[in-house]
């Protein structure tokens, strides 16, 4: 028998935390701590999130004001409106969608060190000023 | 500006015109191979989010980027009739450590501040930059000023699409050479260009010594 996905009402007020170990869409208002560490959160048009967020995946329709963490991505659609900062290997953004804070995605390969590589790119750009623009 | 391969009316508030535009641009690809080469970077941008330029920063370097949308800020004070208090805004605006920053991309927000408020703003970036650090900005060579911001929409190493929309804010003035190296002064030019258009652009850096 197909199992018809979580969801939190319009008219549904959350206050404190909030976790499970399946897929939950919330259309109403929560304030506090949401996990879902395992499965994907989406935050309907009509949502409204005061908290921190943690999840595999969080898609966001409606408004966030707190940080989002996800092991895989974060997708913030067009009327999404997120003030907070994201963790998440990665992120899409939709044009016309509003965000403030940072993003930060981490690196999964190990860095490259930074004085060697970085003298090198360094002559490199230097080296690319060149072309047919007036150079002052 | 090198080429206008396209430009193209959106319908908005009447006649409001915002136009697209596509241009090469010969800093960015500096300021780019800088910013990648300096693993985990952390990058500070003055404009509005805009998807695409993650999505591509983030496909070359797993980097942490700060929106700082300091358009909208100025909007916001126009609306509220607080342009005059923007200096002091700036001031405390940018929540970042001294010497935190890898990079900055101040897009052509210096076009629209007051000589003051550019100042604070100058004064901040430098202080955020981290030794060894970049900062990008382009500067109006006083073309007309339509009563438009710009997004800028990086779609490779080299080229923008520049896409219009609507400001409450217009341009201030038109900055020149001098003043423009006297408000970074003490980092070091790393390139300027004048296009043909007369939009300046301007990469700087910050002395891996300071």
């Amino acid at each position: 028998m197909h199992e018809e996905p979580a969801s939190i009402g319009k008219s549904i007020v959350i206050n404190g935390e909030l976790s499970g170990s399946e897929d939950l869409t919330i259309e109403g208002r929560v304030d506090g701590k949401i996990e879902l560490r395992n499965h994907v959160l989406t935050i309907g048009a009509n949502g409204r999130i005061t908290a921190q967020v943690a999840a595999k995946a969080i898609v966001v329709l409606g408004h966030v004001k707190g940080n989002l963490s996800a092991t895989e991505k974060v997708d913030i659609r067009e009327s999404g409106s997120v003030e907070g900062d994201i963790v998440a290997p990665r992120v899409a953004i939709a044009d016309g969608s509003h965000f403030r804070g940072s993003i930060d995605m981490q690196r999964t390969e190990p860095p490259v060190p930074r004085d060697g590589t970085a003298a090198a790119s360094e002559r490199d750009a230097r080296a690319a000023l060149t072309g047919d623009l007036i150079r002052v | 500006m090198t080429s206008s391969a396209s430009e193209s009316l959106r319908a908005g508030e009447p006649g409001a015109r915002f136009a697209e535009i596509v241009y090469s641009s010969k800093t960015l690809a500096q300021f780019l191979t800088l910013l990648f080469s300096r693993p985990s970077a952390e990058l500070v941008d003055l404009g509005p989010v805009v998807g695409a330029n993650v999505a591509f920063i983030s496909e070359r370097i797993g980097c942490k980027i700060h929106v700082e949308d300091l358009y909208a800020d100025l909007d916001r004070h126009a609306s509220e009739g607080t342009l005059d208090r923007f200096a002091e805004f700036l001031e405390r605006r940018l929540a970042l450590p001294d010497g935190s920053a890898d990079a900055v991309l101040c897009w052509d927000i210096f076009d629209y501040l007051s000589p003051a408020a550019a100042s604070v703003l100058a004064g901040e970036l430098k202080r955020v930059l981290r030794p060894g650090g970049s900062l990008l900005a382009f500067f109006s060579g006083g073309g007309p000023d339509d009563g438009c911001y710009t997004k800028y929409v990086i779609e490779n190493d080299w080229r923008l699409r520049l896409r219009s929309y609507a400001a409450a804010c217009h341009r201030e003035r038109v900055l020149h050479n001098r003043e423009i190296t006297t408000l970074f002064a003490g980092l070091e030019l790393f390139g300027s260009v004048l296009l043909k258009s007369g939009v300046r652009e301007v990469l700087f850096c910050k002395p891996a010594t300071a």
